[in-house]
């Protein structure tokens, strides 16, 4: 599912679909594609975005301003899956309102591995979950700081192509450090499953992927790299650099 | 299902909310079960928010439109909301979580004035979300809450009102969540609060249900209410859900009319979604983004609403229409010139419904009025 070299940290660099518009996001999307990324997540807007700080808030809004709705997404995704894995990050109600069965056969049409679903805990996503593993695609979850014991296990045992850790309370957006104890975490859920564990929420410098290798197999970066790209920047000279810091 | 009502509500948030919102559960499932918990609950009830609230024969109103009309007088609740009932509980929930920092989203400001009055009685440290929109026309209350000690911060994304401000207390709630309680205002959000929100107001309803028995010897025709997110009607309507005969009548804001899309009727002209934790009725365009919503009321401007509504509204045991802001403020006239009652603008759309039915009718009133009478000269 992912592309993972031997012992060595993946990055996964974020783009908001859509961000600025259509054909920049889709420029972005091919620069990032070219790098030898672990995976691109690509973000689908949504109105109102309860675990995202300002960044990606603002490059949501951006994006549905400019008319992004899932069909664009998906168009994005086809573009560039045939050189990179693609995963979609998905608030859920886009995809209930598209309809699970039919998005899950549009992303597989597309190219895409799977999806992240940052409001859908295992015990909602039944349905969800359901259909997109009919057509072969991952539901990731995600495993949180304040995650007890049981449910580090019940996500690990639900998600599929991944696990997905966030590394601190609260919501995205680059920080100036990663909270203490982000290794321990990430070993213990290392611990609960076969699958690759990715990092993610507040990594955006070279020495965060320092403090994560050995730990997590990858590092998503998104504030950091949608940022970039809201400023007009080649979002590849970043990921780029971090990618040079993980050999 | 846990924490369904049919097939809505549930808890769709962030991981890191789950096992906190397993703790809120437990904890209130323990705090109800309390006997001590109960008495300081009553004690408060009766000596800092002064309830019972009467019921009132609304003589002069009822000649006007040619029914009997009741009304349960929430306007005189301690802050003037009923919003300070659930305010109340949560509160003392909280300080026994063991947190002191208090968060609330408002729209009209009646629930972050509730709170904060809440949180100067027990010292406890508040955080108000409001929406820049909500915070000019509803100033006076932005006024009182900091005169209580609470600090309201300005929400400026989105249509900057009550949606933006719930988003926004929510991703504080995110970051918080070890120090925090967040107390919602409304019988919305994830599971359990749609259900302690309720179980919180309906002593709207068994005061109401009681009061209207010993007072008339019977039950009501019509019980209505306000809908925003819905927890005045569904403190209210809860207390009657069994009387089959008892028709529940729930009033979304109409704005500009459902016609011009400026409104705010979820359950009238709005689809099942995903919203602030909760599956519901929402205004959602094809796409499933969330719609911009009109209300002259601050309070009922929201595009979701609570899921056991959606839940009454598909099992037809409720019904819910809609009333515009025009005939909002015209009801809230004649009333206030009638009876000398002047109430909020939320449950002035309530009033305007009551005053087309026949028979016998219990409207709760929900709130006064005195944090509109800037909006009324925009009318």
């Amino acid at each position: 599912m992912l592309r993972l070299e031997n012992g060595r940290l993946g990055v996964i660099p974020y783009l908001m679909a859509g961000h600025p518009d259509r054909d920049r996001s889709l420029g972005a999307a091919r620069s990032l594609a070219a790098l030898p990324v672990a995976a691109l997540e690509l973000g689908i807007p949504f109105s109102d975005p309860l675990a995202d700080g300002p960044v990606i808030q603002r490059a949501g809004q951006a994006a549905l301003e400019a008319g992004t709705n899932v069909t664009a997404c998906l168009e994005l995704a086809a573009a560039v899956s045939g050189q990179v894995p693609v995963f979609f990050m998905s608030y859920v109600n886009p995809i209930l309102s598209y309809g699970p069965e039919r998005f899950a056969s549009d992303a597989a049409a597309a190219g895409a591995r799977g999806v992240i679903l940052p409001d859908l805990p295992p015990e909602e996503a039944d349905s969800v979950a359901g259909s997109l593993q009919a057509r072969g695609l991952a539901t990731v979850f995600l495993v949180a700081p304040t995650s007890a014991e049981e449910r580090i296990r019940l996500i690990c045992a639900s998600s599929a192509g991944f696990v997905y850790c966030v590394t601190l309370t609260g919501i995205t957006g680059a920080r100036a450090e990663l909270p203490a104890g982000v290794g321990e975490m990430l070993d213990k859920v290392k611990a609960c499953t076969t699958l690759p564990v990715v990092a993610g929420f507040g990594i955006s410098r070279p020495e965060h992927l320092a403090a994560l290798a050995g730990h997590a197999d990858a590092a998503a970066v998104g504030s950091a790299v949608v940022n970039e790209v809201a400023e007009g920047r080649d979002p590849a000279r970043l990921v780029g650099e971090l990618l040079t810091a993980c050999r | 299902m846990k924490g369904r009502f049919g097939i809505y509500g549930g808890q769709y948030v962030p991981e890191t909310l789950m096992s906190p919102l397993a703790e809120l559960e437990e904890a209130w499932r323990a705090a109800r079960g309390d006997p001590a918990f109960a008495a300081e609950m009553e004690r408060l009830r009766a000596t800092f928010i002064g309830r019972p609230t009467p019921l009132y024969f609304a003589e002069r109103l009822s000649e006007h439109f040619g029914n009997r009309l009741h009304l349960k007088r929430e306007d005189l609740c301690h802050t003037g909301a009923h919003k300070v009932n659930n305010a109340l509980g949560q509160a003392l929930l909280a300080i026994r979580m063991g947190k002191r920092r208090i968060i609330a989203e408002t729209g009209a400001g009646q629930h972050g004035v509730a709170t904060a009055t809440l949180c100067a009685r027990f010292g406890l440290d508040c955080t108000v979300y409001m929406g820049r929109e909500d915070m000019r026309r509803q100033a006076v209350n932005v006024q009182r809450m900091r005169l209580l000690g609470a600090e309201v911060r300005e929400v400026t994304a989105g249509t900057m009102t009550l949606k933006d401000a719930t988003s926004e207390a929510i991703r504080d709630w995110v970051t918080n969540v070890r120090t925090t309680h967040y107390i919602i205002g409304s019988a919305v959000g994830p599971h359990p609060y749609p259900e302690m929100v309720r179980d919180l107001q309906r002593v709207i309803g068994d005061e109401a249900r009681a009061q209207y028995q010993a007072a008339e010897n019977r039950l009501p025709d019509f019980v209505v209410a306000c809908v925003g997110g819905g927890s005045n009607a569904i403190g209210i309507f809860t207390a009657f859900t069994g009387d089959e005969d008892v028709r529940l009548l729930g009033v979304e804001a109409g704005g500009s009319g459902i016609a011009s899309g400026h409104h705010a009727a979820s359950l009238v002209a709005g689809r099942p979604g995903v919203l602030h934790g909760a599956l519901s009725y929402l205004l959602q365009d094809a796409d499933g983004q969330v719609l911009p919503t009109h209300s002259i009321s601050a309070g009922l401007d929201y595009p979701g609403v609570g899921p056991e509504h959606s839940f009454l509204r598909d099992s037809e045991r409720a019904e819910y229409r809609a009333a515009e802001d025009a005939d909002a403020v015209a009801a809230l006239r004649l009333c206030t010139r009638l009876e000398g009652i002047l109430p909020a603008l939320e449950p002035s759309h309530a009033l305007h419904v009551a005053g087309q039915l026949e028979g016998r009718v219990l409207v709760c009133l929900s709130g006064r009025g005195d944090k509109d009478l800037d909006n009324l000269d925009d009318a």
